[in-house]
């Protein structure tokens, strides 16, 4: 039995903790703390157009206003424009903006945790140009700093900010790892001292998808890399980022920073798991205070480099027609844009895109934390509808993803909605079809 | 001192004053709120840092063609408003010698008979667009006191001139005091309200692209 219990997180029931006003006063002094000069002009800059609206999927599928993007950051917007902004002091003293009550405050969460995946769509749609995921982003810390984060993810991240991992198991996912690579018949490289790649491995990938771990590892193997996953490491996801616990996030950022340091690591191999990308390659040096000494790269840039460097060959993949599903934190937000689809190209797969890919791909809805928030499943699902049909017009047989918690939430999809398609993970595919490795399809 | 010597003499350099003040404050009171360095590497150059940055002023000028059925329409008659409010600002005989007096020079303008067109469209534009934002869910919810009230004073600003040009309802003298005296309002309550989106909007486009393109994402 692993020392990760479920007791750490059975009490921690933030809602509980902190009077009405004293979620107010927290949330505001955090949001006033982090505002910054960035994020005023962003909130300077919103001419009420609305058109943020038609950018995002929850209001697409529910034509409910309230689910306009920037509406979501109203609060906050109220509590800048009373304490921050150029003319606070005429708000103030004239009482045009109110200070934001507790009860406004719970009634935000819902749009701030269960609607918003903070896939950035909306960002590239506003005429102002206004980065507005990065307006939530910061409004998502302000609600964790009140209490007001929703319980599944202030727990998992709790837990994962105390123990290394989201959430209890039997097993520690150390011995997990060791049980995978046994099963699927890899060598899992664990705690080398030194390597030039350190590994980390998504929790999802360890609980519902086994066969990616191997995969990542049996293509590290077949490159003969440099390599090793670390105990004291060992978790890609980030559930501070999720639920907006700013200092969490850095605690367990550091988990990895620490780790890849400790094992002289120049690359840190981020897998596939989306808002890993964003919480480490964009975020986790400005948590750490200075830059990172190593590079972060998503696995999928790491084996189109190999790939154009000669060191991968791959064999032609038999897909059928197939399509690819756009992680939002690896492409809109990340940039990386043709890593998957060199890849795909590697192994002759002719992609019958959707509707909206690339850039402007939908999120698969449960990006943000989404997914493990019980209560917002319903509308999760109103949402998917879009994404489904799209995937359907494609007439597609395989359908391909970059993502383990996209991959997941498909996977509920098709539970659901008794969906005839299921995800497949493009590492996997890669794995498959090594040159010279045999082929496992 | 009679209403038109008020409008155009102490009003009015009372409103560029605090036009001019209003403006640098709302802009330097963010400003100066802290900046921190972004530390994460960037994926890409410095030039393209900056070419994203510039492109984005121009992209985002009009929506990307994932984005154009849902919002191409509201788009366009925002723009068209727009483009109607500079071109008689800017291209009326009697606007283009007043903001010659003010900054040296002159240039061409467009026949009167023209212009009064135009004003017409564009006050008529301007009733879209306040019928939109009060039958659009959407905006209605978004909007609040100075979304109105920045229309009213444009919409008010048009109408007067209109008035002064065709001499409707008053001797000319005082229609051009009021239309004078409505730009006033306009100067004055400008950095208080939205239409500082006129100083905002290139710097706004020009710092998402820049940082998108950081990333090597697209904007």
């Amino acid at each position: 039995m692993s020392d990760v219990t479920g007791a750490l997180a059975a009490d921690l029931a933030p809602e509980q903790a902190k009077t009405p006003q004293a979620r107010v006063t927290g949330a505001m002094r955090g949001f006033a703390q982090e505002i910054g000069a960035l994020s005023a002009f962003r909130l300077e800059s919103c001419i009420h157009c609305g058109i943020c609206a038609d950018a995002c999927h929850f209001y697409i599928a529910t034509e409910d206003p309230q689910y306009t993007p920037i509406w979501k950051v109203e609060p906050f917007k109220q509590a800048y424009k009373r304490e921050a902004s150029p003319f606070a002091p005429l708000y103030k003293l004239l009482g045009l903006k109110r200070e934001v009550t507790a009860d406004q405050l719970e009634q935000w969460q819902h749009l701030l945790f269960d609607s918003c995946n903070m896939c950035g769509r909306c960002s590239l749609i506003c005429p102002m140009g206004i980065d507005v995921a990065a307006l939530i982003e910061q409004a998502r810390h302000a609600m964790f700093d009140a209490g007001l984060a929703p319980k599944e993810l202030y727990q998992k991240a709790a837990h994962q900010q105390a123990t290394g991992q989201p959430e209890a198991s039997t097993e520690p996912y150390r011995e997990q790892l060791l049980a995978i690579g046994k099963r699927f018949g890899v060598a899992i490289p664990l705690d080398k001292p030194e390597a030039e790649i350190m590994l980390c491995v998504p929790r999802t990938d360890i609980e519902h998808y086994p066969s990616a771990v191997a995969a990542l590892a049996r293509v590290m193997q077949h490159l003969g890399a440099s390599c090793t996953f670390r105990s004291d490491g060992l978790v890609a996801e980030n559930y501070g980022y999720y639920a907006g616990g700013k200092s969490w996030q850095r605690d367990i950022s550091l988990r990895l920073i620490d780790a890849a340091i400790a094992c002289k690591a120049k690359t840190l191999l981020v897998p596939e798991c989306g808002h890993a990308y964003t919480a480490l390659r964009w975020e986790a040096a400005d948590l750490y205070g200075k830059p990172l000494p190593f590079k972060v790269r998503h696995v999928t840039e790491f084996l189109a480099d190999e790939l154009h460097a000669g060191r991968l060959k791959l064999t032609p993949a038999v897909t059928g027609k197939t399509t690819f599903h756009d992680p939002c934190q690896l492409v809109r937000k990340g940039g990386v844009n043709d890593a998957p689809r060199t890849l795909m190209k590697a192994m002759g797969i002719e992609l019958n895109e959707l509707r909206n890919h690339g850039g402007f791909s939908f999120c698969c809805g449960g990006g943000g934390g989404v997914l493990d928030i019980e209560r917002a499943a319903p509308l999760r699902y109103r949402t998917m509808e879009n994404k489904l049909r799209e995937i359907d017009d494609t007439g597609a047989e395989t359908f391909l993803t970059s993502c383990s918690d996209c991959r997941r939430t498909f996977d509920d999809a098709q539970a659901h909605f008794s969906w005839n398609k299921a995800p497949h993970s493009l590492l996997e595919l890669v794995a498959n079809n090594l040159a010279g490795a045999g082929n496992r399809t | 001192m009679d209403l038109l010597g008020f409008a155009r003499g102490p009003a009015l350099k009372v409103a560029l004053a605090i036009f001019c003040l209003g403006v640098v404050w709302r802009i330097v009171g963010f400003a100066l709120l802290r900046l921190r360095r972004d530390l994460n590497k960037p994926r890409t150059s410095t030039l393209k840092f900056l070419s994203g940055g510039v492109v984005t002023i121009g992209s985002r000028s009009w929506p990307h063609k994932e984005f154009i059925g849902r919002t191409g329409a509201g788009e366009a008659l925002g723009y068209s408003y727009h483009i109607g409010l500079f071109v008689v600002v800017l291209l009326f005989g009697p606007h283009i010698v007043f903001l010659g007096s003010l900054f040296g020079f002159t240039w061409p303008g467009l026949p009167s008979s023209l212009i009064t067109m135009l004003s017409v469209l564009t006050l008529t534009l301007f009733l879209a667009v306040l019928f939109r934002r009060v039958t659009n869910p959407v905006m209605r919810m978004l909007s609040n006191f100075d979304d109105y009230f920045s229309w009213f004073i444009t919409a008010l600003v048009l109408v007067t001139g209109l008035a002064a040009t065709a001499h409707i309802g008053a001797p000319y003298e005082k229609l051009l005091a009021w239309h004078i005296l409505s730009v006033d309002a306009l100067l004055i309550w400008f950095p208080f309200g939205k239409l500082m989106h006129a100083f905002y909007i290139f710097p706004s486009r020009a710092i998402n692209g820049a940082l998108l393109a950081r990333k090597g994402a697209i904007s």
